[in-house]
């Protein structure tokens, strides 16, 4: 009994801790005063403020463009990565090779843009491209480190992967880039998929290193939040924050049902393939 | 018992193509050796197979049958030696280019798509226009009985029906050749047995030479027109099931294929037809029926079945072959009995007796019997 409500009041504890501040955050989105941190009664002026900023929804535009991009570049590019790192064994330099695919990882995000953004510089002063900081840049960038991310995701996906279903589509006649197509790749999918929604949400939450590498016109959502925190913190930018995580909840709501309905689905049909109907 | 005794192979009723001295074989395994490393998986292993064969590759675990089916398939480079396939040398030709197919153990249904996507993959990737592959694809789902399950992932299936499913894939080509791996190993023992049948009933309808690896010595029994018997790389006896039960031509093969006993002893006489062998552990001489491999005084081996083994209270008429013991062990199984008997040597010999007649008065443990055989019955056995 006494361990029960031990843990009962651990739980609620850490899910205070967790949800406390977004909460608060939550119920600030709706206070009607410009000042934040004093209740000023019930409103939701905030989130109408929210559209009529321009410079906030061209943030915003601009980072889903850059997230789209970069996740898909760093998805193709990953995938590539990844697929090498299981499949040729062990090659002259893969112990370099992985170093450096998987370094990003570990490396501070200071560094990283520090060092992208020299890069750029050189780049332009070299070769005239990329002429100044832009959504290019960005997109560039967050390939980068992203690609990273999606790499290990697919290597480790790989790694369970049973070769004899590529060997049996090569022995029923099709050429190694035809198994890859119509074999590997469709039922890796969902480790692609993973793996893009990972690099999507880590370009849409970068602020570091976008803050290095981006230009006038190019700011993304987080960096031009993290200006105006230092401004001081206003209830648009609440309401903003609580209707991102109001979409992310969605989304999340909506695949982990998807997932529990395909799961409960191939149940049913291992059950019926048993029992022989 | 061979459900495949009877000649398969069209116009050779009278001879089997590899008692022909003319026949041309259909495959040829010549001293190929595959190497990973320093370790030799397949070690110079020279094979004849012929149109239309069931051959079995029997052996232990890691004896070496998977990699020569792989290298066959071309999924293995052999590191020397060659495979030929209808006079043409395989040397490097991708798996994509041969004209053989192969069952996997793990079936490695693709889990993507249908039954039916799956059994016509293959087609696909040769180009067959779209209404030929669905009249083919659903010929072979109606070979192998699974007309109704088309539309099913391979997931909504049972064991036995994916097994199914990569039989009809693997034979959709018309492959000259067909490999199985273990193509029964995931199934229980009843499914197995039905499974063997049809095997066997579809092998004999097309006509494609099978190349089946087992480790299950009954299941080649079942199948094989020859079973080619490996032990650490290497093929140590290639012929018919019955050839190989009853004339084993080293002690590894007598042990490996069915219940043997063993009897370790000198040769003592080397006549022209026939040898005497005198051996401490059976506590007796033993006559064989043919001159053996060696000269007097060479170790020799005597093989006996444990069914070719008579047992009585009485000493047999005959003055040879003839060893006395006491019953250790007895186990009925209703038609069979198993007896272990223990010689003074303290060797223990074990052997099968059918029960014709109902005894008032059995044989029972701790009773002194005399046992004997036939001189046909041993075999001699110098490796
Ligand atoms: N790719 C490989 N690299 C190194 N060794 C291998 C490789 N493939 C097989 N071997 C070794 O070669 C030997 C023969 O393997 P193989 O798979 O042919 O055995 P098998 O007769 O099919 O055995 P089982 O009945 O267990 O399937 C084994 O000792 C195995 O460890
Ligand atoms: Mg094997």
């Amino acid at each position: 009994m006494r361990s029960g409500s031990f843990l009962l009041i651990a739980a609620s504890l850490g899910f205070l801790f967790l949800y406390a501040p977004i909460l608060s955050l939550v119920v600030y989105s709706f206070n009607d005063s410009r000042l934040v941190t004093v209740w000023g009664g019930f409103t939701t002026k905030w989130y109408g403020e929210v559209f009529k900023d321009t410079a906030l929804v061209n943030a915003a535009l601009v980072s889903l463009r850059v997230a789209l991009i970069a996740a898909t570049l760093a998805t193709i590019l990953g995938t590539i990565a990844g697929f090498v790192l299981s499949r040729f064994g062990r090659f002259r330099g893969r112990l370099l090779f992985t170093g450096m695919v998987t370094a990003p990882l570990v490396m501070p995000e200071v560094i990283t843009g520090l060092s992208l953004l020299l890069l750029f510089v050189g780049l332009e002063q070299a070769t005239g491209w990329p002429a100044g900081r832009s959504a290019t840049t960005i997109v560039i960038a967050h390939t980068t480190f992203c690609l990273a991310y999606v790499a290990v995701v697919v290597q480790s996906r790989l790694a369970g992967f049973d070769r004899s279903l590529e060997e049996a589509a090569m022995d029923l006649g099709a050429r190694p880039l035809k198994v890859f197509f119509s074999v590997t790749l469709p039922i890796i999918a969902p480790a692609l998929i993973s793996g893009w929604l990972l690099a999507f949400t880590l370009s849409l939450d970068d602020a570091v290193i976008a803050s290095f590498v981006s230009g006038p016109g190019s700011t993304t959502l987080p960096v031009e939040i993290l200006s105006r925190v230092r401004r001081g913190v206003s209830p648009v930018i609440n309401a903003l924050a609580t209707l991102i995580i109001v979409v992310v909840a969605a989304g999340f709501l909506i695949a982990s049902l998807m997932m529990i309905r395909a799961e409960r689905q191939r149940r049913r049909d291992e059950q019926k393939a048993l029992t022989g109907k | 018992m061979s459900l495949a005794q009877k000649p398969k192979v069209p116009g050779a009723a009278a001879r089997a193509p590899w008692t022909d001295p003319d026949a041309k074989p259909f495959i040829r395994i010549r001293n190929v050796t595959k190497k990973f490393g320093d370790f030799v998986a397949v070690n110079d292993v020279s094979l004849d197979i012929y149109r239309s064969e069931l051959f079995c590759l029997l052996g232990g675990s890691g004896s070496g049958k998977s990699t020569l089916l792989r290298m066959l398939a071309g999924f293995e480079q052999p590191t020397s030696g060659a495979i030929e396939i209808e006079g043409q040398d395989m040397a490097g030709a991708p798996p994509y280019d041969r004209p053989v197919n192969m069952m996997f153990q793990s079936y490695a249904l693709f889990p993507h798509m249908t039954v039916a996507e799956n059994v016509a993959y293959g087609l696909k990737q040769d180009g067959v226009a779209r209404a030929e592959r669905d009249e083919r694809v659903a010929e072979m789902l109606r070979m192998v009985k699974l007309e109704p399950y088309g539309k099913r992932k391979p997931h909504q299936l049972s064991g036995g029906q994916r097994q199914r499913v990569a039989l009809a894939r693997a034979l959709a080509k018309r492959p000259k050749l067909l490999l199985l791996d273990e193509p029964l190993g995931a199934l229980d023992k009843k499914l197995r047995e039905e499974t063997q049948f049809e095997l066997v009933g579809i092998q004999e309808k097309l006509g494609t030479t099978f190349m089946v690896v087992t480790h299950d010595q009954e299941e080649a029994m079942t199948l094989a027109t020859r079973i080619g018997v490996m032990n650490q790389g290497q093929i140590t006896q290639v012929g018919e099931p019955r050839e190989i039960y009853e004339y084993p031509r080293s002690r590894f093969v007598a042990n490996f294929i069915g219940d043997v006993n063993m009897f370790e002893g000198r040769i003592l006489v080397d006549g022209v037809d026939h040898a005497v062998i005198a051996s401490e552990e059976a506590g007796a001489q033993i006559r064989i029926g043919y001159a053996v491999p060696g000269r007097e005084g060479d170790p020799i081996a005597v093989a006996v079945r444990p069914e070719k083994i008579t047992m009585g209270r009485q000493p047999p008429a005959e003055a040879e072959n003839v060893l006395s013991g006491v019953v250790e062990d007895i186990s009925y199984l209703g038609g069979v009995s198993h007896y272990r008997i223990k010689l003074a040597s303290g060797k223990r010999v074990r052997i099968t007796q059918t029960n014709r007649d109902r005894h008032e008065d059995p044989i029972t443990w701790e009773e002194s019997v005399f046992l004997s055989w036939e001189t046909p019955s041993g075999v001699a056995l110098s490796s």
